[in-house]
């Protein structure tokens, strides 16, 4: 799935990253607020979605090399966590839907998480 | 890249505890260096989440103290040495789950228990010691294939 179809689907506002959309492929999904867990258990290239917005969650997806992030519950970070994430290459999006559902939709049209 | 680099790399970042605008910083630059210096993705991946949850301990926990990458060939270790109230028990915060961090912690997406055991998970050798009131020293060291371009 690539995040323009992520945005499609989630009806999701692009934050920061727009110009990449159709270039970047997600293998799987994450949904999740604790970051260690995030850091633990998702593999490169995740597409984390996420009710924090803070710059923990920034620094998270860099050193895990994860793919994008969405923000879930229609939360928008403060600007300097998405000024974070421009400088990083990190897109953000941002979506109105709860977590729970937003996994449900992702997970529908086809992306999975990590079960082997 | 140089075509004799030497053989060792050392670089050394304080970190203050309860610095949370800047948690992640040393980190993030450890990477960059690892990224720099032609290290592969993954191992980069291993080194800088090792180094991520050792930085987020010391400004968690400690007073103050120090991270320090060292890369040599085949194997880069991350050290972790803190001023702070150090370990009564470290099997158990070596538990996943276990944790002492307060609440505004979990708030960042943090304190959760996951911290030592994630430094062990990603590290091929771990080590912890500590003295409680004096503080904690943990080192990690990570293997990588250092052939291609890294000799002796």
């Amino acid at each position: 799935m690539t995040l323009a179809e992520v945005r499609d689907i989630l009806e999701a506002e692009v934050l920061t990253g727009e110009e990449n959309l159709d270039d970047i492929e997600v293998p799987r999904g994450c949904g999740c607020d604790l970051m260690s867990d995030v850091l633990a258990f998702a593999e490169r290239r995740t597409l984390l979605l996420t009710g924090l917005t803070n710059a923990q969650v920034i620094r998270t997806a860099e050193m895990n090399d994860l793919a994008a992030i969405v923000f879930v519950r229609g939360k928008r970070p403060p600007c300097e966590v998405i000024e974070m994430a421009k400088e990083r290459g990190i897109p953000l999006l941002r979506t109105k839907y709860p977590l729970f559902e937003s996994c449900g939709m992702l997970y529908k049209a086809g992306l999975r998480g990590h079960l082997k | 890249m140089d075509m004799n680099p030497s053989p060792s790399l050392e670089l050394s970042y304080p970190v203050e505890g309860n610095d949370f605008a800047t948690a992640g910083e040393a980190a993030t630059r450890i990477k960059r260096m690892l990224k720099q210096i032609g290290i592969d993705p993954e191992t980069t991946r291993r080194v800088a989440i090792v180094a991520y949850e050792a930085e987020m301990n010391i400004i968690i926990h400690a007073t103050r103290g120090i991270l320090k990458l060292r890369v040599l060939p085949g194997v880069i270790e991350v050290r972790a040495e803190d001023i702070g109230p150090g370990i009564p028990d470290i099997p158990l915060a070596m538990q996943e789950g276990y944790s002492t961090a307060p609440e505004h912690i979990r708030e960042m997406g943090f304190g959760a228990g996951m911290g030592l055991p994630n430094m062990k998970r990603f590290s091929d050798e771990f080590w912890i010691e500590s003295q409680v009131g004096k503080g904690t020293k943990v080192a990690a060291r990570i293997y990588y294939d250092g052939s291609s371009d890294r000799g002796g």
